[in-house]
C-alpha cells in the first residue's frame, strides 16, 4: 500500500509549525501593544466636552480646590461633577458672555443638566470609592496626573488592574499626608518609601494581605 | 441525555415509602417522597450536580463539539479588545438637600397589604427606590418584612404596568379623562347610579374623601371588597359582642397558643409582627421566661402549622366540632358534638394546658373558618382571662366595614346586572378576576354603561373597564394607611410616578370636581385638619421623617361585653366526602402578585412548588384516587368544576383537595401567562374558604410542575438536629451526639481582624422567604423561568430546604435556609483553575465574576451545594425599567459566570469604609445582611466572630449551635442553632 501522505508533507508540516509560532508571536505582541496604545486606552486624548472647561485655569490660576466642585470625593465612593449651581456661583457674575459658557447658562435657565463626558470608566464590575483612598493619602494627582497643567481633563493613566494592584501591593510607594492629598505637583519631603510607611501605620491602612482581597474592588 | 426523562417519570410508589420509613431508625429527615421512597427518580436527581443540565447543547456528535469548541477558543478573550465607549454623567442643575451621589437616601414610607399599613423604609439610590425593608418604628414590622414587601421594587418597574389612561383600547390622556368625568357626572344627580367599588381601605385621607363623595351623591353606594378580607373574625365578634370587633394578638405574652386553622405568620393582618413575637418565645433559653407552645388543628399545610409544637390536619369542616368540645370541657355554654371529635386526644391535655395558662393563653381562629369558630374563640379568650393581655379588641381598622364583602359584592353584582348601576368606579380590586364564580361579574360589568377603572395593569378587570386609568404605585404616590393595630402611619413616594400614574385620592378628588388636585397637597390638608396644635410644618416634616403617627394605635374596646353564645346555633351536621379547601397563595396572595418574576419562582414554603399553583393532597388520598403527581384533575364541586395539576404532599388533611389563590389569570402581563389554575372559578360567595362534595376526576393529561425540593440536595445527611424541650434539659449538647472531630492536614490560621460569621437560629425560622427576596432585590438575582427552574437552575443565593420528619401522612416539619456557608477550608476555592474564587483576610469566600471561566467545578465540588451557575444571560439587559431596579453596588451577571452568597460584601465594604473614615472600628450591628434585615423573626445574625461580645459570637457559643457537615472539616462560618420544639409531653404524638 502506498504512504497516504508523501515526503513532501514532513515539509509542510514543519512549515507551518514555524509560521504557526510566528504569528501566535505576532498577535500576541500586536494585541498587547494595541492595548497599550492610546487609541485604545485612551491615555492623553481628549474627551469633546460641551464646555471646554479649563482645569489649569480654575486650579492654577484661581487656586480652587478639587472639592470646590468635586463634593463627594471625600464623603462618598463618586467623585461627583458639580451641578450647574456650582458653575453660576461665580459665572453669573463672572464672564457672563462668554460663548462658550452658553450651554452653562442655558443648562440654568431650562433646568436640564450639562451633558458631560466621562474621562475615566471602569468596568461597572469595579468598585473604586474615592472616599477611601482620599482618606488613606493617595492623592488626586497620583491616578489623574497633573490636572493643573490639562485644560479639559485627559486621562493620565489606563486604569488598568496592574495600576490599582500596584499600590494595593505596596501602599507607602504612594501615599503622602491627608494635607496634601489635593496638592498637585507635590514633592516628598525626604524618602519617599520612608514617609509613606509611616503613614501606612498612622493612617492605619490594610495590609497588602487584605488590601489584595478581590472583593475590595470587585463584587 | 435528553429531557425526556421528565416524560418517562416513574409512578411514586408510596407502598416502598412506607416501607423505607419503617426501616429507618434515629434522627431521619427527607424532603420529598421521592427521596423517601429512594426511587430511581430521585436517584437519578442527585447524581447530577445540575439535574438535566445536559440537555444544554442538545446531542452534539464529536465533530461538532470539536467545532465549537474550536469557535469558542477563537473568540476567547477577544471581547476585551475594544475601546470602552464613554458614558454621560449628567449632574443635577441645584442638587436636592439630602442627596449625596453614590451614598442611598432612605425614606420612612408605608406599603399596603390588602389596605393594612406596613412601614417600611425605602432605600433609593440616586433617585431609583431598589429595596423595601421594614421600618423599626412601625409596630407591624419592627423592622421585619415578608415577601411581598420585599418584591415591591420589582412590581413598581414591571414593564408592563398600565403606562396611559385608556378609553375603550385607545390611549387617552389624564385630561381627557377629566373632560368625559365633567360630562358624565353631570348626570349622576343624587348618584344613584354610582358606585364604588375598592379593595379594603383603612386609609384615614381616602375615606374622608369617600365621606365628601357620598355626601355629594348621597344616594351612591361605597363597596369594599377583598378575597382574603377578615369577614369571619368581625362576624364572629358580632356574633358574641353584638359588634363586628377586630381582634389584635400579643404573642409576647403567649404561653400556650391554640391555633383554630389560624395562619397568623402568613395570612393574618400583623403577620410579621406576629412573627417577631412569637419568634422571641420560641427560643428554648428564652429572654423573657418560657417557652410558648402552639397547638395548631388545621384545614391544609399552612406555614403556621409547619412550625407547631402539635399539628393536626383535618377536614377544616371537621374545627368547629373541635373548638366545640374545648370550649365545653372549660365550662362555656355550647353545645359539644356528642362523640369523638377529630383531635379527641388532644382534648385533656389541651384544656389543661389552657387553664393552667390561663391569661397567658391565646385561642384564634383563622378567617377560612366561619364565624361561630372565631366566636369561639373570643369567648375562650375571656373565659380564660386572655382578653386584655394576649388578645385585645379594637375597632375595626378598616373603619365602617363591618366583614360583609361578600354580601355587599353580591348586591353590587345584583343592582349591575339589573342595569341599577351607571358608573362603577373600582379602585385597588381586580374583581373580574377575584369575584367568586357565582356573582357572574364579568357578565354584570357588560351592563354597566361606564367602568373606572385605576389599575396597575391591563388586567382582566381593566380590559373590561370604559376607562382604564394608570395606577400610581404605592413608591410613588402619597397617601396614609393604618396598620392592624390601628396605628397611622404615611405614604411617602420615592419616585415621581414613572407613567404618570395617579393615586386614588387623586381619582376621588376628580369624582369631586377637582381634576388637578395633587396627592400630596390633598394630604397634607387633611392632616392639617387632623394634627391641630403646634406647628404644622414641624410636625409633618418630623411625621415624614418618623413614618409613623406617634400614639396612634386603636385603643382596645374599654367596656367589653361578656361573650354570649346564643346566637351561635347548632353545630352543623358532619359533612362527609371530600372537601375543597381554599388558601390565599404564599407567593402571589389573592392573584395581584401574579405578575411578579420574583415572587412567581419563588419556592412556597412547603411545597416548594414554583410559577404554578396546584390541587394538594396527602398521599392517602392520593392513594386512594389512584393519583400521581402531576396528573391533570377536573375538580366538581356543585354545577361548576376546574381543571388543576395534582400534587402529593405529606401533611395535607385526607380526603381534602387544597387549591391556592391568584393563579390562572389571563390578562395584565407575561409574566403570569400560563401559569397556574384559577380557584375562583369554583369558589363562590356562600363558601369562599371551602366546601364539601368535591368530586375529583382524573384527566388524561400530564402537567410539568416546577418544584425546588429535590434541587441541591445534601444526599440525606445529618444536616438538621432538632429535638424537644425534655430531651434539650436533659441533652443540652445534643446536636454534637455523635459528632466526630475532623482531622485535617490544612493548617489553622489565626484569625485577625474581622472575622464574619453568620448564626441561623432554627428555632427562630418560620421558612417565610423573606430573606430569600429580599437577598434577590439585593444582589440583583435573575429569575429564569419555569423551565429553567424544572432543570435545576434557579439562582437564589439563599434557599430555605424544608425537611419533613417521621410519617408521610402526619409528618413534623423542620427549615432550614442555606445560604453559602463560607467555609474557611472551601472546598471550592482550591479547585477554581482561574482563582475566581478565594478567600478574604476577614473570612469571605468571594466570588470575582470577571475571572469566572464557567468551568463549574466549584459547585461540583461545594458539599453544601450553594453555588448557582448562569447557563444563559438571565439578566435582562435591554428594558432600561429592570436596569433601574438594580443595586448598582452589586455587579449583574451574565452568562456563563458562577455566583453565590457574599454575605452581602458590599455592605461589609461600606460599613468598613465609614467606620475607617471615622477613625473607629465597625460596630456589632452595623453590618446586616440583607437576608438578616428582612427577617421577621430574627432568625438570622451575621457579625464579627472575633468579637467576644458580638451577638453573632455569642450564639455561636451556644451548646445547640452547630455546624453543617461540620465533619468535613470545612470549618463554615454559617452555623445553625439546633431547634428545639415544646410537645405537651401528655400528649403522645401518633408516628
Amino acid at each position: 500500500m502506498p504512504p497516504i501522505f508523501s515526503s513532501r508533507s514532513n515539509t509542510f508540516v514543519r512549515v507551518s509549525i514555524v509560521v504557526g509560532l510566528i504569528a501566535i508571536t505576532a498577535i500576541v505582541g500586536y494585541l498587547v501593544w494595541w492595548t497599550h496604545s492610546s487609541t485604545f486606552n485612551q491615555v492623553g486624548v481628549k474627551v469633546p466636552q460641551p464646555v471646554p472647561f479649563p482645569h489649569n485655569f480654575h486650579v492654577a490660576v484661581l487656586g480652587l480646590n478639587c472639592r470646590y466642585c468635586h463634593t463627594g470625593v471625600d464623603k462618598a465612593a463618586f467623585a461627583d461633577l458639580p451641578p450647574t449651581e456650582t458653575c453660576m456661583s461665580c459665572h453669573s457674575q463672572i464672564a457672563t458672555n462668554d460663548p462658550a459658557l452658553a450651554p452653562v447658562r442655558d443648562s440654568w435657565k431650562t433646568g436640564k443638566p450639562i451633558a458631560w463626558n466621562k474621562v475615566y470608566q471602569v468596568p461597572d464590575y469595579v468598585y473604586f470609592n474615592h472616599q477611601a483612598h482620599v482618606g488613606k493619602g493617595v492623592a488626586c494627582e497620583t491616578c489623574h496626573g497633573r490636572v493643573d497643567q490639562m485644560t479639559t481633563a485627559v486621562k493620565a493613566n489606563a486604569m488598568y488592574m496592574s495600576f490599582c494592584v500596584d499600590c494595593h501591593r505596596d501602599p507607602a510607594q504612594y501615599v503622602r499626608p491627608r494635607a496634601n492629598v489635593y496638592d498637585m505637583g507635590y514633592k516628598p519631603d525626604g524618602d519617599q518609601h520612608k514617609i509613606g510607611e509611616k503613614l501606612v501605620k498612622d493612617y492605619a491602612i490594610l495590609p497588602p494581605t487584605q488590601l489584595m482581597n478581590c472583593s475590595i474592588c470587585h463584587r | 441525555m435528553t429531557t425526556n426523562s421528565d416524560e418517562q417519570r416513574q409512578p411514586l410508589d408510596l407502598a416502598a415509602a412506607r416501607q423505607q420509613l419503617r426501616e429507618k431508625k434515629g434522627k431521619d429527615y427527607w424532603r420529598s417522597l421521592n427521596e423517601l421512597a429512594n426511587s430511581p427518580e430521585f436517584e437519578k436527581v442527585i447524581e447530577q450536580e445540575y439535574p438535566r443540565q445536559a440537555s444544554l447543547l442538545g446531542t452534539l456528535n464529536r465533530r461538532d463539539f470539536l467545532k465549537v469548541l474550536g469557535a469558542s477558543l477563537a473568540l476567547a478573550g477577544l471581547t476585551a479588545c475594544v475601546p470602552q465607549g464613554s458614558d454621560k454623567i449628567l449632574p443635577y442643575v441645584k442638587p436636592p438637600e439630602v442627596l449625596l451621589p453614590g451614598k442611598p437616601v432612605l425614606f420612612a414610607s408605608t406599603v399596603l397589604q390588602d389596605g393594612y399599613g406596613q412601614g417600611v423604609l425605602i432605600t433609593t439610590t440616586m433617585g431609583r427606590p431598589i429595596k423595601v425593608d421594614g421600618n423599626p418604628k412601625h409596630p407591624a414590622t419592627l423592622g421585619g418584612s415578608d415577601v411581598f414587601m420585599q418584591a415591591l421594587p420589582l412590581e413598581l418597574y414591571d414593564p408592563e404596568r398600565l403606562k396611559q389612561v385608556m378609553n375603550q383600547k385607545t390611549a387617552k390622556t389624564w385630561g381627557d379623562f377629566t373632560n368625559a368625568l365633567g360630562s358624565l357626572s353631570g348626570n349622576w344627580g343624587q348618584g344613584a347610579g354610582l358606585r364604588i367599588l375598592s379593595g379594603m381601605t383603612t386609609s384615614p385621607s381616602l375615606i374622608d374623601q369617600m365621606g365628601a363623595l357620598l355626601k355629594k351623591y348621597p344616594q351612591a353606594k361605597w363597596v369594599q371588597f377583598s378575597p382574603v378580607a377578615r369577614n369571619n373574625s368581625l362576624a364572629g365578634a358580632n356574633l358574641v359582642f353584638g359588634q363586628p370587633y377586630e381582634p389584635v394578638y400579643d404573642f409576647s405574652k403567649a404561653d400556650v397558643i391554640l391555633s383554630l386553622d389560624c395562619d397568623f405568620l402568613f395570612a393574618e393582618p400583623g403577620h410579621v409582627r406576629y412573627g417577631r413575637d412569637f419568634g422571641v418565645r420560641r427560643q428554648p433559653i428564652s429572654a423573657n421566661g418560657t417557652m410558648n407552645r402552639l397547638y395548631m388543628i388545621e384545614g391544609s399545610s399552612t406555614m403556621t402549622g409547619s412550625n407547631a409544637d402539635h399539628r393536626l390536619a383535618v377536614k377544616p369542616s371537621q374545627i368547629e366540632g373541635f373548638a366545640r368540645a374545648i370550649a365545653a370541657r372549660l365550662g362555656l355554654a355550647v353545645t359539644a358534638p356528642t362523640g369523638d371529635v377529630a383531635g379527641q386526644p388532644w382534648l385533656d391535655a389541651l384544656t389543661a394546658d389552657l387553664k393552667s395558662a390561663g391569661k397567658g393563653a391565646l385561642v384564634l381562629a383563622g378567617e377560612r373558618q366561619p364565624a361561630a369558630v372565631h366566636a369561639l374563640a373570643y369567648a375562650i379568650n375571656q373565659a380564660l382571662g386572655a382578653v386584655g393581655n394576649t388578645v385585645n379588641f379594637i375597632a375595626p381598622v378598616a373603619q365602617g366595614y363591618a366583614g360583609d364583602g361578600y354580601t355587599a359584592l353580591k348586591t353590587l353584582a345584583q343592582e349591575m346586572s339589573s342595569g341599577a348601576v351607571d358608573t362603577l368606579v373600582i379602585l385597588d380590586s381586580n374583581p373580574a378576576y377575584t369575584a367568586p364564580a357565582d356573582l357572574d361579574f364579568v357578565k354584570a360589568m357588560g351592563k354597566v354603561k361606564n367602568v373606572i377603572t385605576l389599575a396597575n395593569a391591563m388586567d382582566e378587570t381593566a380590559v373590561l373597564s370604559s376607562w382604564a386609568i394608570p395606577a400610581a404605585h404605592s413608591m410613588e404616590s402619597w397617601g396614609d394607611a393604618r396598620a392592624f393595630d390601628g396605628t397611622i402611619s404615611i405614604i411617602q413616594p420615592t419616585i415621581e410616578p414613572l407613567y404618570g400614574g395617579k393615586s386614588a385620592l387623586e381619582l376621588i378628588a376628580a369624582l369631586l370636581g377637582q381634576p388637578v388636585a395633587r396627592g400630596y397637597d390633598l394630604l397634607r390638608t387633611y392632616w392639617q385638619g387632623q394634627l391641630k396644635g403646634g406647628d404644622f410644618a414641624l410636625t409633618w416634616r418630623d411625621l415624614l421623617g418618623k413614618g409613623v403617627i406617634a400614639d396612634t394605635a386603636s385603643a382596645p374596646i374599654a367596656s367589653l361585653p361578656t361573650a354570649t353564645l346564643n346566637g351561635m346555633g347548632a353545630l352543623p351536621a358532619a359533612a362527609s366526602g371530600m372537601e375543597i379547601v381554599f388558601e390565599p397563595d404564599y407567593t402571589v396572595w389573592d392573584g395581584r402578585f401574579t405578575n411578579n418574576a420574583w415572587l412567581q419562582e419563588l419556592p412556597k414554603p412547603l411545597s416548594k412548588l414554583t410559577w404554578d399553583n396546584a390541587a394538594y393532597l396527602s398521599p392517602a388520598t392520593a392513594t386512594k384516587l389512584a393519583i400521581t403527581d402531576g396528573d391533570m384533575l377536573i375538580l366538581h364541586v356543585g354545577e361548576r368544576n376546574m381543571q388543576a395539576a395534582a400534587s402529593i404532599q405529606p401533611g395535607q388533611p385526607d380526603d381534602v383537595v387544597v387549591l391556592s389563590l391568584g393563579y390562572g389569570r389571563k390578562e395584565g402581563g407575561s409574566v403570569l401567562a400560563n401559569s397556574g389554575f384559577n380557584a375562583n372559578l369554583i369558589r363562590t360567595s356562600a363558601a369562599p374558604w371551602f366546601q364539601s362534595g368535591l368530586q375529583v376526576t382524573k384527566g388524561r393529561e400530564k402537567y410539568t410542575l416546577a418544584t425546588t425540593h429535590e434541587h441541591w440536595t445534601m444526599e440525606n445527611r445529618d444536616l438538621v438536629r432538632s429535638t424537644d424541650l425534655e430531651d434539650y434539659k436533659a441533652h443540652p449538647n445534643f446536636a454534637h451526639d455523635g459528632e466526630e472531630q475532623a482531622i485535617t492536614l490544612y493548617g489553622q490560621e489565626e484569625r485577625t481582624g474581622y472575622a464574619w460569621g453568620m448564626s441561623i437560629n432554627l428555632n427562630s425560622c418560620i421558612g417565610c422567604n423573606a430573606c430569600v427576596i429580599a437577598c434577590q432585590s439585593e444582589n440583583n438575582i435573575p429569575t429564569v423561568g419555569k423551565d429553567q427552574v424544572i432543570r435545576g437552575r434557579e439562582m437564589h443565593w439563599i434557599r430555605i430546604d424544608r425537611y419533613y420528619k417521621g410519617s408521610a401522612n402526619r409528618p413534623r416539619f423542620v427549615y432550614q435556609p442555606v445560604p453559602c456557608m463560607h467555609c474557611e477550608k472551601a472546598p471550592c476555592e482550591v479547585v477554581c483553575p482561574v482563582e475566581a474564587t478565594s478567600h478574604s483576610a476577614e473570612g469571605i469566600n468571594e466570588m470575582t465574576y470577571n475571572r469566572c471561566v464557567g468551568t463549574r467545578y466549584c459547585a461540583n465540588n461545594c458539599p453544601y451545594k450553594v453555588r448557582r451557575f448562569n447557563f444563559y444571560k438571565y439578566v435582562d439587559e435591554n428594558v432600561a425599567s429592570m436596569r433601574a431596579l438594580r443595586n448598582p453596588d452589586v455587579t449583574a451577571r451574565s452568562r456563563g459566570v458562577m455566583e453565590k452568597c457574599t454575605y452581602c460584601v458590599q455592605r461589609v465594604n461600606e460599613a468598613r469604609i465609614q467606620a475607617e473614615a471615622e477613625g473607629r472600628p465597625i460596630a456589632d450591628g452595623e453590618v446586616q445582611t440583607a437576608c438578616q434585615v428582612a427577617c421577621p423573626t430574627q432568625a438570622i445574625v451575621f457579625g464579627n466572630i472575633n468579637d467576644a461580645n458580638s451577638t453573632v459570637r455569642k450564639l455561636k457559643d451556644l451548646p445547640l449551635n452547630y455546624g453543617l457537615l461540620a465533619d468535613l472539616g470545612t470549618q463554615p462560618r454559617t452555623t445553625y442553632v439546633a431547634q428545639v420544639k415544646n410537645p405537651n409531653p401528655m400528649i403522645k404524638e401518633e408516628a
